[in-house]
């Protein structure tokens, strides 16, 4: 019983990271069709800037706290510029995206390993989120425990964002249809930055997540975007929801078949189980219709 | 249900309104080339606020590359002015916030949400960022109103997606009435309709002409017949006539292009 709890919340937590990562992911891919290799990168941006909050703001509680909407800026003007140089010249080219921004991923984890060396440094938790906590006697980490609300808070405000607020309204119209949004008189240039900024924001505040989990190095980015395109893709291209669902069952999927394996084993089940996946169902979970990808 | 807002008591005429109304739509020399091909020849067009006109002409001739060309979705030339107002190389949206409203050949609406949100957004389009994220719960009044006019207020939370054909055209028109369009650009609005349908939107377009410049593509002469008040004919990107459904129909140029020889032409 104890071990069922504790393998149902080391899931849940990596699903929850996973939702954190691919939440960002599923506006600007989902939303937008724009395939950003260089999110990831974001979300290491964000870690980095935990790091820099908390060499200046001693206190870690504080830092914390403060780092979140701070990443949330930095990787949402991050990405804002990526969008503004690049990505508005191609909305309707895929495959140049993908391309574009691999190299603009290369470019930030050489940028970050010249600024603050190729060594991983960690950042420190702060003492309230030290320790654990017992459910019903196994014991849950308490950042782990503290990730998964974020997540849950970051999916709550982004689920009111598309449905309960015309900027939501505006995005989604601006999917369905962009000639008719723009007769309607939407810039929809504007809602695509808006869109991506948001997005990149996410990525932003993931970043500062998991730097309550692990060490950040340069190459943070690319542990998650692998898993990230996975979690949206699985989900169905485009459904928040879908995205939900499929977070957290991989989460749990892999920390069970992990468990009962190795680690490398259950990541090649995962892989497969996914390929099998969509080999039944190429559209995801869930489907709708978006802009240039089917 | 009618306002001021909306609606004017009087009825739509060929030459518009009586002198002291001042809006218009005035295109000079409009021309669209596509890879060498002229589209749109130089035409020359205009429209006063209360005339309900029809433009007709055979396929090809370049009736929805003018409309394209006046909200700004396709590249062209010349002079298109709006009250005063040039709007030609304007961006689509600034041309749709100055007042320029448009409904597609083929029904477009945003499939996925409820009419009341399609008409929303229509409402909305020039609010400002911070505005946006509020939520908004009380539904504005000129909505509320521009869905019964089109006789969708029993759908409001209906997917547009699952509306009629006949319905999503409504629903465009609804869209373009509270976005406060003054100038109505409907491209074919009763194709595919039904005849009791033709009918209905023949009578609202009546009810919205009368205080709007109002310029309708349609291919059915008896509904041109039925509600025009005056008429333009394009043939091969140049405008060939134009007058009262009449003088149109007698014009021997329009016989020719419509039955390919004069001779059989006429009613």
């Amino acid at each position: 019983m104890e071990l069922l709890i504790g393998q149902m919340f080391a899931g849940l937590s990596l699903g929850s990271v996973l939702l954190l990562a691919a939440l960002g992911l599923s506006l600007t891919f989902g939303q937008m069709g724009v395939i950003n290799m260089a999110h990831g990168e974001f979300m290491m941006a964000g870690a980095y800037t935990a790091f820099v909050v908390q060499r200046s703001v001693s206190d870690a509680g504080i830092s914390l706290l403060v780092s979140i909407p701070v990443g949330f800026l930095v990787g949402g003007l991050m990405g804002l510029v990526l969008e503004a140089v690049h990505l508005r010249r191609m909305y309707h080219r895929p495959m140049d995206t993908l391309l574009v921004t691999f190299g603009v991923a290369l470019i930030l984890q050489q940028v970050a390993r010249d600024v603050f060396g190729a060594p991983s440094v960690d950042v420190r938790a702060p003492a309230w989120l030290q320790g654990n906590v017992e459910l019903l006697g196994s014991p849950i980490p308490l950042t782990r425990l503290f990730i998964l609300i974020l997540s849950l808070l970051c999916l709550a405000a982004l689920a009111f964002l598309l449905r309960g607020t015309s900027l939501g309204r505006r995005i989604r119209a601006v999917v369905l249809n962009r000639d008719l949004a723009e007769s309607s008189g939407i810039s929809t240039r504007r809602t695509d930055q808006l869109t991506f900024f948001i997005g990149s924001g996410l990525a932003g505040i993931a970043g500062v997540a998991v730097t309550l989990i692990g060490s950040t190095s340069p190459y943070l980015g690319t542990n998650y975007i692998v898993d990230a395109f996975l979690v949206v893709v699985a989900g169905g291209v485009g459904q928040i929801k879908g995205a939900v669902i499929a977070a957290f069952s991989l989460g749990v999927l892999q920390s069970a078949l992990e468990f009962s394996t190795t680690a490398s084993i259950g990541k090649v089940l995962i892989l497969v189980l996914i390929v099998v996946f969509l080999q039944l169902r190429p559209q995801g979970i869930f489907s709708l219709k978006t802009r240039s990808l089917a | 249900m009618r306002s001021p807002f909306l609606l004017s008591p009087d009825e739509p005429k060929a030459g518009g309104l009586p002198a002291g109304q001042h809006h218009y739509l005035k295109i000079r020399n409009l021309s669209v080339v596509f890879d060498g091909f002229v589209a749109v020849d130089k035409v020359n067009l205009d429209v006063s606020q209360g005339d309900l006109r029809f433009l007709i002409g055979p396929n090809g001739a370049g009736k929805t590359t003018v409309i394209d060309a006046i909200t700004g979705l396709v590249p062209a030339s010349g002079s298109v002015n709006h009250t005063g107002t040039e709007i030609l190389g304007r961006k689509v949206h600034q041309i749709a916030r100055l007042g320029v409203g448009r409904t597609f050949q083929t029904a477009s609406v945003f499939e996925n949400l409820s009419v009341l949100q399609n008409l929303d957004i229509a409402a909305g389009s020039g609010r400002r960022a911070l505005e946006l994220l509020r939520r908004r719960r009380k539904t504005e009044p000129a909505v509320e109103e521009a869905m019964e006019l089109v006789g969708l207020g029993h759908l409001a939370e209906k997917q547009a997606g699952v509306l009629s054909h006949g319905q999503k055209q409504w629903l465009e028109i609804g869209m373009l009435l509270v976005q406060n369009s003054d100038l109505l650009l409907l491209d074919e609005p009763i194709a595919g309709m039904s005849q009791d349908e033709r009918i209905e939107t023949g009578q609202l377009l009546r009810k919205i002409g009368a205080s709007r410049i109002t310029l309708v593509i349609e291919h059915d002469m008896d509904f041109v017949r039925e509600f025009a008040t005056s008429v333009t004919v394009l043939a091969a990107g140049k405008v060939l006539s134009e007058g009262s459904v009449a003088e149109v129909q007698a014009d021997r140029r329009v016989q020719e292009v419509y039955l390919g020889s004069a001779k059989e032409g006429g009613e």
